[in-house]
């Protein structure tokens, strides 16, 4: 090989790593530019719509303007409070036991089995929810839309707190064993603190994942003109408003769900860096 | 383990395992063997070891040293598909026998691990924390009292008075060690178990864990592991060679320095293998 062929084989070389190297580039530039446009056509579209009222006021028949989304808010936060206070429990609890007491293989059947339930689309879980809820109940409901979102955020919550459970150190427990510390006082003492900020920020991720779902929401808690009393009635939320308002034929309504998407999201972001914030300082702080 | 060491099995004479004659037996193992799965790492251990003095053991790595260690307290109970023979006793007491309370031994056994492990709390709650979950404290001035009494038997108060409620990840390596004596010895144990106390340390922190040994062995028995042989022979009354599982000797730690019976042992201590 002459010295003439090298300098050539090393040009072509060069050529494609400048290519390739710009073609990754690219490529991660669409993905992260898809939030970066989401973001931005919300602003732009939705920002403008965005008022007072729309926090405040009711949704207003057609051809009115002025109206708004407060108890669509107020049924959002009252599904979550729902989903959270059945799914924050079992999910933790089931966690728990998959980390610190179940068998090698069962800890592998159920995390096994946790990951196919975070897989079931979510239109699945929302007939789930209907058959389990809404038929006996003979009616839609706040409830029934609730147990759909809690058992929607059940898996991610297990697997949270299963594994930052597990990745407390086995140096810890044995201190606290050799200490005299009983099994589950090792657990409720050191365990449990030591994963907390990690399972916290689980929880959150979890609530933020199903605060955007609409699918498990169309047959459980339907939607609802007006405020929801209760938890037995059927109650308006974001997502489903957004669906509503943007498939409706009127130019006030879709100006209304696109203010009500960048609430949405805007709210979800928040969640995400809030839990993302938490678990750093968790480890800069080791506690 | 298939290969098995190629001298004949060490038979344990009164002469080297006989402690002064003053001193009472704290603990003794007869026959231990213990298996992982399978696999067999301590083989027929029998040993005497006496209050108040310092027992060494020391050993390659991976001779069992620290698993036996770990049988004292019946911490191997944790890892799963261990299985233990033979008897360990603790003040003639079988502590594998049936019903015994695991959590009691522990806190009349206590442990100083290879790399320290403080709590992600408080230095002030890191030594409070066995009071409390043994309930050992009458009052919150109670636990307080116990806590500094434990810090100064670790000599660690002076430094550490200050800032009792930083957390304890703050420490040196150095402190952080003497905080989990402390720790341990919050819960006034009988026998302390280290394991490597100070293999992760610098010289001047290594002297004065060393230093606290000596304190320490008034009031308690004190089995320490070891993989550093000046550390054995300067802290330690009694020594006990482990090689491939098996105890291959015990004695005086000047006799198993100076003069051992086996000739595996002094090719060890003198720095030909190992």
């Amino acid at each position: 090989m002459t010295l003439d062929a090298v300098t050539r084989t090393s040009a072509r070389r060069r050529t494609i790593n400048v290519l390739m190297l710009g073609l990754t580039a690219v490529c991660a530039l669409v993905a992260v530019g898809a939030l970066m446009f989401i973001l931005g056509y919300l602003v732009y579209q939705g920002g403008s719509s965005l008022s007072v009222s729309f926090f405040t006021n009711l949704p207003t028949p057609v051809g009115e303007t002025g109206g708004g989304m407060a108890n669509a808010l107020v049924g959002s936060a009252k599904l979550l409070v729902l989903a959270a206070s059945i799914g924050i429990p079992i999910g933790f609890m089931a966690g728990l036991y998959i980390s610190e007491f179940a068998s090698p293989t069962s800890a592998f059947a159920l995390r096994y089995a946790t990951d196919l339930v975070n897989g079931v689309p979510s239109i699945v879980i929302g007939l789930f929810a209907y058959t389990l809820v809404v038929l006996p109940m003979g009616h839609f409901s706040t409830l029934s839309g609730g147990v759909a979102l809690a058992i929607m955020m059940m898996p991610v919550t297990v697997r949270g707190a299963e594994e930052f459970l597990r990745a407390v150190p086995s140096s810890l427990r044995e201190a606290s064993l050799a200490l005299g510390a009983a099994k589950w006082m090792t657990i409720v003492r050191v365990v449990v603190p030591a994963a907390s900020r990690g399972i916290l920020t689980a929880i959150m991720l979890g609530l933020a994942r199903v605060a955007g779902e609409t699918a498990p929401l169309l047959f459980t808690a339907l939607n609802n003109r007006f405020w929801s009393r209760g938890w037995t009635e059927p109650t308006a939320s974001l997502p489903v408003m957004i669906f509503t308002y943007a498939i409706a034929p009127y130019e006030d309504w879709h100006r209304q769900a696109w203010a009500a998407a960048l609430v949405l999201l805007g709210l979800v972001l928040a969640a995400n860096i809030g839990a993302r914030l938490l678990v750093r300082r968790g480890i800069a702080a080791a506690s | 383990m298939a290969a098995s060491p190629p001298i004949a099995r060490p038979t344990v004479q009164p002469r080297s395992t006989a402690p002064e004659p003053s001193r009472p037996i704290k603990i003794a193992t007869v026959g231990l063997s213990l298996f992982y799965g399978g696999k067999q790492a301590l083989h027929d251990v029998s040993i005497q070891i006496a209050a108040n003095e310092v027992t060494a053991l020391i050993g390659p790595s991976g001779c069992g040293k620290s698993t036996f260690l770990r049988t004292l307290n019946r911490m191997n109970d944790i890892i799963p598909k261990v299985r233990i023979t033979g008897t360990v006793t603790l003040d003639g007491d079988d502590i594998y026998a049936p019903g015994v309370d695991v959590v009691a031994i522990r806190r009349r056994v206590g442990m100083v691990f290879q790399r320290s492990n403080p709590f992600p709390k408080s230095i002030f709650d890191n030594v409070a924390y066995g009071i409390r979950v043994n309930r050992m404290a009458a009052s919150r001035g109670d636990v307080k009292h116990r806590v500094e009494e434990s810090l100064r038997r670790a000599a660690l108060w002076e430094e550490v008075k200050e800032r009792l409620h930083d957390s304890a990840l703050a420490l040196s390596g150095g402190q952080q060690q003497r905080l989990c004596i402390a720790r341990a010895l919050a819960v006034q144990p009988e026998v302390l178990l280290m394991d490597e106390p100070a293999s992760a340390l610098d010289p001047i922190a290594t002297q004065r864990i060393e230093e606290l040994i000596y304190e320490l062995k008034r009031d308690y028995t004190i089995v320490i592991v070891t993989h550093n042989m000046q550390q054995a022979a300067r802290v330690s009354d009694v020594t006990a060679f482990f090689w491939l599982g098996r105890l291959v000797e015990v004695g005086r730690t000047d006799s198993i320095f100076t003069n051992p019976r086996e000739k595996l042992t002094d090719d060890y201590v003198t720095g030909r293998f190992g």
